[in-house]
């Protein structure tokens, strides 16, 4: 596949950011939107008349990022935005979840599709009860890169002193909690000093820009995956069969579509259908019906096998070397989303990657208290509860741990009377 | 395939958008692809290819015409519908005028809010539990918390404070009868993404995407054409006394109703001309070309509401 207008492509990479209100993270989104030139002159003095109309001297970069009109009003950002921009070799979707105290769900939602995450602290005030919130959710939905941005460096003097002193308080917390791949910036969002330019007030920091930073982190998970040599999972969103009765090469076409939730497939590979567990070799691996050889994590393809073998959606095609297990039971954390708190007597849709399945709570190990970081018991799941617990399930699901595999270890939870997704789970 | 272990960014939006269509095959029992010629929905029928050849498309295609849409336009829909060999409805604003479920303000008002009556006459008439739009988050400040599956009630109403959470790719598209799922594949593409996808699979577009040369005035700053010959044989926008004519060299960034589909001077006349002219623009899409959208700043969020695309 050529490109005509030709740049080096770094692919796509999905980062949230998180800070407590008022840290700064409008502003340092509005900042990088801005610097990289994706604002365009007509939203500039949009925003340009607003900061004037609520008297404000500097136009609000801020304003870049305000949403929905309820919102406005409130002043507030109560749900998960996305945002784009792009640097030419790599384009960038800004998951952007608000820091409000109840919004545990919200950041949840965030940082699932997010590949890094950018905890903003504010200079003045180091690390608070919200960082280490925050920290422990990014580490708990397992996104593999944090940057620690210390901000708003100019109202504490650009002091190195102040940046090394709550680094080291972050990296105290860290290694209780198991965080491991860090970096650490000084930045003032305001003034723009080390987002895309340097500036000349933090010359004492040597370390790369926070866009430096983006541009070098791993891409989508795969290049990490392909090191971690992966298991090929594959289930099955849809079955084509042309049924071209006209056309000999069609008349017996049944192609496997789907997603590679992890891991690579050619053509040759040994394989079997779950839950039959009937194996075959794959004959094609297509896209738009043409053949591509190959395949890996996060290509949307079709799968030929060689021997006619009955699968419709919900099935899993794996390589027959690695067969995981058929579970009834899974032990999960779990974070409630809905108003309505968990009911344990009732039974709930469980949805893990095509395969639906019901299922009730059987018990509920601990609590996390989000604030201080401890297992607390508990007997009820509320909004915005994390917690670890045990579901039965009525069909066997084909997973794999969360922290190995995103794809094939994440769920979420239905309540089939509204149909509304009332949980996220992350299987153990 | 390479040794390349990442997907271009390209790639990787493209292989999005079609588990997220497969999705919607998988899980709604009878979807529909809302297409109107334009160059977002082009891109989609190119997605649903990839998804679904050498299947026919699990869905057929509609377009809610206002009766005042472009004849290149209009007859490109056509034709692109015929060359896939896929079904294309097509409902009118104007029949819903006709049974009085559209009723104008004044003969020269915008038909283009009210598509979405017909949208959901048509829903109904159909009995379609899933539409799948080509709205993109970048649009509009209003669409940046838009879910890839929207959900709307029995009024077609999104209500922005009761969308369900959604995570991974763990897409929610169960409704009840009556309810309906607004699936959006290309959800996080740019302006660009869709200007380099077109351009990366060659993709035809109608020619009033490219630089031509048409007749138009200036209202208020904005390029207005005018005196624009329709497939009835009536002419949408004609010049009020008094105003000068000018002969101008533009082109189209989006394509909808003409009388809220605003050209901006260019002379790129191909695709690679126009890549180039998007990344070097000062102006954002809606705001040169969405004369509708300049009267308030969540005017885009209340017509959403309303059950819009
Ligand atoms: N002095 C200074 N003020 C900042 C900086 N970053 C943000 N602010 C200000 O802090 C306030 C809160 O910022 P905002 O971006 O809205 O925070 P959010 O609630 O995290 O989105 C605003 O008045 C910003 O102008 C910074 O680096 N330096």
């Amino acid at each position: 596949m050529s490109q005509k207008n030709e740049i080096p492509d770094h692919g796509l990479l999905r980062f949230l950011t998180c800070g407590s209100v008022d840290d700064g993270k409008s502003t340092l989104i509005g900042r990088l939107l801005f610097d990289t030139k994706t604002i365009l002159a007509d939203t500039l003095s949009a925003i340009t008349r607003t900061s004037e109309k609520r008297g404000m001297g500097a136009v609000d970069l801020s304003l870049l990022t305000d949403g929905l009109q309820a919102e406005r009003e409130q002043g507030i950002t109560i749900d998960v935005a996305y945002r784009y921009f792009s640097t030419g070799t790599r384009k960038y979707i800004i998951a952007d979840a608000p820091g409000h105290e109840q919004y545990t769900r919200n950041m949840v939602t965030a940082a699932s599709t997010a590949n890094l995450a950018i905890i903003l602290i504010d200079a003045r005030k180091g690390v608070l009860t919200q960082t280490r919130r925050h920290s422990k959710l990014a580490s708990l939905v397992g996104i593999p890169h944090l940057i620690v941005a210390i901000n708003k460096m100019d109202l504490a003097d650009y002091s190195q002193e102040t940046y090394e002193r709550i680094k080291g308080e972050y990296l105290e917390f860290a290694a209780k909690v198991g965080i491991e791949d860090i970096r650490f910036i000084p930045l003032s969002a305001l003034n723009g000093d080390m987002i895309v330019d340097r500036g000349d007030k933090l010359n004492w920091y040597e370390g790369p820009t926070l866009l430096e930073m983006l541009e070098t982190a791993p891409a989508a998970h795969t290049e990490e995956n392909v090191q971690k040599r992966e298991k090929f999972r594959f289930p099955v969103q849809y079955v084509c069969r042309p049924q071209d009765s006209a056309n000999p090469e069609l008349h017996d076409y049944r192609g496997f579509m789907g997603r590679v939730e992890a891991g690579s497939i050619k053509v040759g590979d040994a394989v079997t259908v779950l839950p039959s567990g009937r194996e075959s070799t794959v004959k094609a691996v297509q896209l738009g019906g043409v053949d591509i050889g190959e395949a890996f994590t996060e290509q949307s393809i079709t799968l030929l096998l060689a021997d006619e073998i009955d699968t419709s959606r919900g099935d899993m095609i794996v390589k027959s070397s690695e067969v995981p297990a058929a579970v009834k039971q899974i032990e999960a954390t779990v974070c409630w989303m809905a108003e309505a708190p968990m009911d344990r007597a009732r039974t709930y849709l469980i949805r893990h990657t095509t395969r639906d399945s019901k299922a009730k709570l059987a018990a509920i190990d601990h609590r996390l208290d989000v604030n201080t970081l401890e297992k607390v018991p508990a007997e009820k799941l509320a909004m915005n509860d994390i917690a670890q617990v045990t579901f039965k399930l009525a069909q066997p699901l084909f997973a794999d741990p969360y922290l190995e595999n995103r794809g094939t270890g994440a769920f979420i939870i239905i309540d089939e009377s509204n149909n509304n997704t009332v949980g996220a789970g992350m299987i153990l | 395939m390479t040794q390349r272990n990442t997907l271009s960014h390209l790639d990787w939006l493209e292989a999005e958008a079609i588990h997220i269509m497969r999705e919607v095959a998988g899980q709604c029992s009878n979807p529909v692809l809302l297409f109107s010629g334009g160059k977002d929905s082009l891109c989609l029928l190119r997605l649903a290819e990839k998804a679904f050849r050498p299947g026919k498309f699990p869905f057929p295609l509609m377009h809610i015409d206002t009766g005042h849409n472009y004849m290149e336009v209009v007859a490109f829909r056509d034709q692109r519908a015929a060359e896939l060999g896929e079904r294309l409805i097509v409902r009118s604003v104007e029949d819903s005028m006709k049974r009085g479920t559209v009723v104008l303000k004044h003969e020269g008002e915008s038909r283009n809010k009210h598509q979405s009556v017909t949208l959901l006459e048509a829903i109904e008439e159909f009995g379609f539990d899933a539409c799948i739009g080509g709205a993109r988050r970048d649009e509009e400040k209003a669409r940046a918390k838009e879910r890839i599956f929207s959900f709307r009630d029995e009024f077609g109403q999104w209500d922005p404070k009761n969308q369900r959470p959604e995570l991974w790719s763990l897409y929610n598209a169960r409704s009840h009868k009556g309810e309906n799922i607004r699936a959006f594949p290309i959800s996080n593409w740019t302006e660009m993404d869709v200007w380099q996808y077109i351009e990366r699979e060659g993709l035809e577009l109608p020619s009033i995407y490219f630089a031509h040369t048409r007749p138009v005035v200036m209202r208020q700053g904005a390029i207005v054409p005018v005196n624009v010959p329709l497939v009835s044989g009536e002419i949408a926008n004609p010049s009020k006394a008094g105003e000068e004519i000018i002969d101008l060299q533009v082109r189209f960034r989006t394509v909808g109703d003409i009388s809220c589909t605003a050209p901006v001077e260019s002379d790129a006349d191909n695709v690679s001309k126009i890549v180039f002219e998007t990344a070097t623009t000062t102006i954002t899409e809606r705001g040169a070309t969405r004369l509708d959208d300049q009267t308030s700043d969540a005017s885009m969020e209340q017509r959403k509401k309303e059950g819009y695309f």
